[in-house]
């Protein structure tokens, strides 16, 4: 009620938060929870949420010290309102109150300073957020294979689902490794969205992207007449990145000149904008990623190996594709999902010649060319299904080694390294794909035309048969089947031995 | 018959958090309504178990504190132990206040 919070009748030693008064009004109608405080932390008002939330009414907390009414454990162990220095933006941390009724609340809190027009620090804002149902949705997505935008139920991801969070809670620098297209960039936004920072900003630059004295401007900023054609002050996306995550792709690429620079930033969180006199505090998360090997590239002189000390705190490599190979249906219907709803097409699903070639493909580009392939069907196919002639044509007609320009041809991928007990499998996979793509090229040389599935497995066990001089069981482990399945496909298609 | 109270302190106040107290008093207030003696114990660190420990082993029968989870209020309860708690204010007035028998779970005693 506004009448009971007479704002006028606050002593002057309470500082000079003369907050308007249609305010109260206001903020009680937002959802979050709001106290406002002078800046000697006294509370100063609360809206209708936060009252539900602490149990604690405006009129009895008024003019007392916030700890006693919000009761936080970050309350306890170190007031984050005084680790905010002079010039810094608003500060989010994760943490619990513990509230009348005697329950504990997980809850996500911002901090804002309130300044006078003469910069003078007049209070304080402090939002609060439940976060009880954040935590109860997140038990659900992980049930669903996902985390944040990371799609994956294999043993590699579900290994990394485990340690995302963790890595999230902490502060430390990220260094993510991993071939191109593996999602590098999706875990550093994960780790952000887990961290306390997720309210703050999440900031990405491709270090390869730009020239180096662009890059360097575009990162620490600059003041205005720094150099010709600076006309303004620009803040850098160091500075933009306050309060959250600054995540630098392709950290490989970053000349040495800025190395050292960045280095410098590590070590003492101060950014020194181009043409500025003064550092200026900023506290932001690195988290930096490359497909590159850094550490070659420090023993051929390229990175710096104190920068690679410094963000190697906590390492983490992306798995390849083709080491989660049980995710590559899942990820393909995901992507056919979204594909389907955003281009609004009835395919529904692969058929089983084009799912096949699907699975047995090496994916050198990993996820992002999955997604690119099944973006392409979904263009391309203008029937309710997937068939292999909507597939990219270097799916079907493999480019020969020599003329292709990818990392590493379809059947000649390098297979991942494994241990010594799962090498017997993956040679076996190798060969079945091997014979698969052979089966399936002998077929369209000799009979182009004849695209047709039922025809290529047809050919497929005459050739195992063959290979296998009438063995049934050999041509069965050939075929990568069980002999009853190919005693049954043998039956289907009329081939007696 | 002679009180034993342990009061949850941060700095000279009531600590706003049971479960995150690192420094305890123990005091003993006698029929007469006087404070007999009292002691300060820090603790190692703040742990809820190694403190509710501390009060049963102390023989503690009044706790003063703000914040405390419904669990350990509920232990304590069952332990024979009477839990005031959501109390705000300075050790010195709390003192005073539970050896005139005036204090009560909620309390506000800020000036």
């Amino acid at each position: 009620m506004p009448d009971e919070i007479n704002l006028d009748s606050l002593p002057n030693e309470m500082g000079a938060l003369d907050l308007p008064a249609a305010l109260p009004v206001i903020i009680d109608e937002l959802p979050l929870g709001i106290v406002a405080m002078d800046c000697e932390r006294r509370v100063v008002l609360l809206n209708r949420s936060m009252e539900a939330l602490t149990g604690f009414d405006r009129k009895e907390s008024r003019a007392i010290a916030c700890r006693h009414i919000i009761r936080g454990d970050f309350c306890m162990e170190k007031c984050p309102v005084l680790s905010m220095s002079h010039g810094s933006g608003m500060m989010c941390v994760e943490g619990n109150i513990i509230n009348r009724e005697r329950q504990k609340i997980p809850v996500r809190v911002t901090f804002i300073p309130i300044r006078d027009s003469h910069d003078r620090l007049i209070g304080y804002f402090e939002t609060f957020e439940d976060i009880r149902t954040l935590g109860a949705l997140a038990g659900k997505t992980s049930e669903s294979y996902t985390f944040g935008q990371l799609v994956g139920r294999s043993l590699q991801m579900e290994q990394l689902y485990r340690f995302l969070p963790m890595i999230a809670q902490s502060d430390s620098s990220v260094l993510l490794t991993g071939e191109t297209g593996t999602g590098k960039d999706l875990v550093a936004e994960a780790i952000h969205q887990e961290s306390s920072r997720a309210k703050g900003p999440f900031i990405k630059v491709n270090c390869g992207a730009l020239p180096a004295t662009l890059l360097e401007s575009e990162l620490f900023g600059h003041q205005k007449g720094a150099f010709t054609g600076a006309v303004e002050n620009k803040p850098g996306r160091f500075r933009l990145a306050h309060n959250g995550t600054l995540f630098l792709a392709e950290i490989g690429d970053l000349p040495l000149l800025l190395q050292v620079k960045l280095l410098t930033f590590l070590d003492d969180r101060v950014v020194h904008p181009l043409g500025s006199t003064k550092g200026l505090p900023c506290n932001v998360r690195v988290i930096a990623a490359t497909h590159r090997n850094l550490e070659q590239m420090v023993r051929e002189g390229t990175f710096r190996e104190d920068l690679l000390f410094r963000l190697n705190v906590v390492r983490m490599q992306v798995p390849t594709l083709r080491e989660r190979r049980d995710d590559i249906q899942l990820l393909l219907d995901h992507f056919l999902r979204n594909f389907v709803a955003k281009f609004k097409k009835p395919i529904k699903g692969f058929s089983a010649n084009a799912l096949h070639i699907l699975l047995v493909y090496d994916y050198p580009g990993n996820v992002r060319e999955l997604k690119n392939i099944v973006e392409y069907a979904s263009n391309v196919c203008q029937e309710n299904q997937i068939l292999a002639e909507h597939l990219p044509v270097y799916l079907t007609h493999p480019i020969p080694p020599e003329q292709s320009t990818l990392q590493a041809p379809v059947w000649m991928a390098t297979p991942p390294t494994l241990p010594e007990e799962n090498r017997d499998d993956t040679n076996r996979a190798d060969m079945e794909r091997k014979f698969l793509i052979d089966a399936i090229l002998k077929t369209r040389e000799e009979k182009k035309e004849d695209l047709e599935w039922p025809a290529v497995e047809r050919k497929m066990i005459l050739d195992a048969v063959v290979k296998a001089q009438g063995r049934r069981n050999r041509a069965a482990t050939v075929l990568g089947w069980s002999r009853s399945k190919l005693y049954r496909k043998m039956l289907q298609y009329g081939i007696e031995t | 018959m002679a009180t034993k109270v342990l009061i949850c302190l941060y700095g000279n106040e009531v600590s706003p958090r049971f479960d995150l107290t690192r420094e305890v008093l123990i005091a003993v207030i006698d029929k007469n309504t006087a404070v007999q003696k009292e002691r300060e114990v820090v603790l190692p660190h703040a742990s809820v178990e190694m403190l509710c420990n501390l009060i049963l082993t102390e023989e503690i029968q009044v706790v003063i504190c703000g914040g405390i989870e419904e669990e350990y209020y509920q232990y304590l309860k069952w332990k024979n132990v009477k839990v005031l708690d959501s109390v705000i204010g300075d050790c010195k007035t709390v003192l005073q206040r539970i050896a005139q028998g005036r204090l009560n779970s909620g309390d506000i005693l800020v000036e």
